[in-house]
């Protein structure tokens, strides 16, 4: 069974669940099954808040997941709860923006991204949770980049002036993805 | 209709009005104030009321109010919002009024946590209020049985005339999943057929109500609830097998979503050779106690995993009748069970049962989970 799981944290406000979102969206795209799981624990703003994945090709089991395949992390909170659950063969993308400590996951590919400062180059400091999307599809091809693209014009089509910076931010973090990607 | 991601308040928001519900009242309550929410939102535009009433006890009095002259009507709520509709619900399964309500269900008891929980199976299938009346009570375990459920509620409800309730945990509020509907503006509107109070105009006048002062007319009454729910139990019970075509040494029972991740558990098992069944009620109320038995027949042990401290277990020993050794685990307060847990029980249901797991095959996943759970160990050592 095709299958794998992603777990998305950080901040509440820093658009994780949002980043899950368009992932779910794109993979459903591409005729999917998919899970989109919140954490929806007495939290408020700046509390942490973090969003479970799941892409698989047959129905998907249990959207609870407590060891994942993949971890994107924005702050370090969440990098120091989830990031020894990570399944060993695993991938984990890191905001080093907000995230001064290294991972001893030898056994995980690991990938430190000023998620950011490369949102802020691409034209809005709010994107990088659009970052850390594009840089987890540019590792691991999970869904097609363009579909994602697209999901991110239709998730802001009543504000079309923001496409292009969150394009960009998206862009951004898929490049560095894509370089890191195992040969 | 193409697939939407939706969350499953969401969707059950939805699926009521493709059912043709467009009346609403209600509270909110974490974790399924978005049904609210959104249909506070789609209602107007439908032509449709959304009411917020000042509480609980007054929604579950609005829609006892709006039914009774023919209105088709939802109201949800969770847990302890359930309880202070409790009274009213009595009322309306004695008017025999067709309403629907979901329950997405938060940990207790009190005012408890905002959690995943499966703490009010017995609330809803055996004693929700006073009086001898039950609800006919359904248990999706995805946003699309979800949708699927909300129609059939509706139906059940003007079939039988009696209230439905959809019970899910606060998981399956609050995730989401790609959904298909119905198509809108299909269903019927309700049949007020000689019960609904429509104005007596040319015909008899109709009465709403639940007080027999005359002994022998209540007692008549009450058989003809009884039969009326005899009725439903032969018909309307509902269920799913899950890899109890091959033979198994233990059989899980769980219902909702508890069921979901005990399928992630036994596909995880197959890969290690181990066949595991599972028995899902979809109708808990009335729960299929034939079919439960017969997949408990072929079963050594029976293991029942629930989100709580052990309330469906009451049904499923009523269906082995003592005939099957039966092991629980149940976890509480918005703890969730893993696949792992799951796993991890089935083993020691496995070893009770005396059965040795068979020997991994060239394991697909390496490591992946491995220095964890008794069967795993038992096998190292071999």
């Amino acid at each position: 069974m095709a299958s794998t799981e992603v777990m998305m944290a950080g901040f509440g406000g820093q658009g994780m669940l949002l980043s899950g979102k368009l992932l779910a969206y794109a993979a459903m795209q591409e005729g999917k099954e998919v899970s989109w799981l919140p954490s929806y624990g007495p939290e408020m703003r700046g509390g942490t808040a973090n969003v479970t994945v799941v892409i698989s090709d047959t129905p998907v089991g249990s959207p609870y997941i407590v060891a994942p395949r993949a971890l994107l992390v924005m702050n370090q909170p969440s990098l120091e709860k989830f990031g020894p659950r990570v399944k060993p063969g695993g991938v984990i993308v890191v905001n080093t923006s907000l995230v001064p400590i290294r991972l001893e996951r030898p056994d995980c590919q690991v990938l430190y991204l000023p998620a950011a400062e490369l949102a802020k180059q691409a034209g809005t400091a709010r994107a990088a949770n659009l970052v850390m999307l594009g840089a987890y599809v540019g590792l691991t091809g999970v869904v097609d980049t363009q579909v994602c693209v697209h999901m991110i014009e239709h998730e802001f089509e009543k504000k079309p002036k923001f496409i292009p910076a969150n394009v960009a931010a998206y862009q951004a973090g898929y490049d560095a993805g894509l370089q890191a990607r195992p040969a | 209709m193409a697939k939407v991601l939706m969350k499953g308040n969401e969707a059950i928001g939805e699926a009521a009005i493709r059912a043709g519900c467009v009346h609403f009242f209600g509270y909110p309550i974490t974790p399924q104030s978005e049904v609210p929410e959104y249909l506070a939102k789609r209602l107007p535009e439908v032509g449709g009321k959304y009411v917020q009433a000042e509480s609980e006890v007054a929604a579950s009095n609005m829609i006892y109010g709006a039914c009774g002259v023919g209105v088709r009507v939802l109201t949800t709520s969770s847990s302890p919002g359930i309880s202070l509709m409790a009274e009213a619900l009595s009322y309306i399964a004695a008017c025999e009024l067709p309403v629907v309500l979901v329950n997405i269900m938060r940990g207790g008891p009190g005012l408890g946590g905002i959690l995943p929980a499966q703490g009010d199976y017995l609330q809803a299938t055996k004693g929700t209020a006073h009086g001898d009346f039950k609800l006919l009570v359904l248990a999706p375990a995805s946003v699309q049985e979800a949708v699927d459920l909300m129609g059939l509620a509706f139906q059940l409800a003007e079939k039988y005339l009696t209230p439905v309730m959809l019970i899910g945990d606060g998981m399956i509020g609050q995730m989401m999943e790609p959904v298909e509907f119905p198509p809108e503006g299909q269903a019927k509107p309700l049949d007020p057929g000689d019960w609904a109070l429509t104005g007596c105009a040319g015909r008899p006048r109709r009465v709403v109500n639940s007080l027999y002062l005359d002994p022998e007319l209540l007692n008549q009454h009450n058989l003809k609830l009884k039969a009326k729910y005899a009725r439903i139990a032969e018909a309307e019970q509902r269920w799913e097998l899950y890899n109890c075509d091959a033979p198994y040494d233990v059989l899980i029972t769980a219902f909702g979503m508890v069921a979901r991740i005990c399928k992630t558990a036994i596909e995880e098992l197959k890969a290690e050779g181990i066949s595991v069944g599972l028995f899902r009620p979809i109708s808990v109320n009335p729960f299929p106690t034939r079919a439960c038995r017969e997949a408990i027949d072929k079963a050594r042990r029976v293991l029942d995993l629930e989100m709580n401290m052990g309330q469906m277990l009451v049904d499923i020993e009523a269906a082995a009748q003592g005939t099957k050794p039966i092991d629980f685990f149940g976890t509480a307060g918005g703890v969730v069970p893993s696949p792992d847990d799951v796993i991890a029980q089935v083993r020691k249901s496995l070893a009770a049962a005396g059965v040795e797991p068979a020997p991994a095959r060239a394991p697909s996943k390496p490591a992946a989970k491995a220095p964890k759970g008794a069967g795993q160990a038992k096998r190292a050592k071999k």
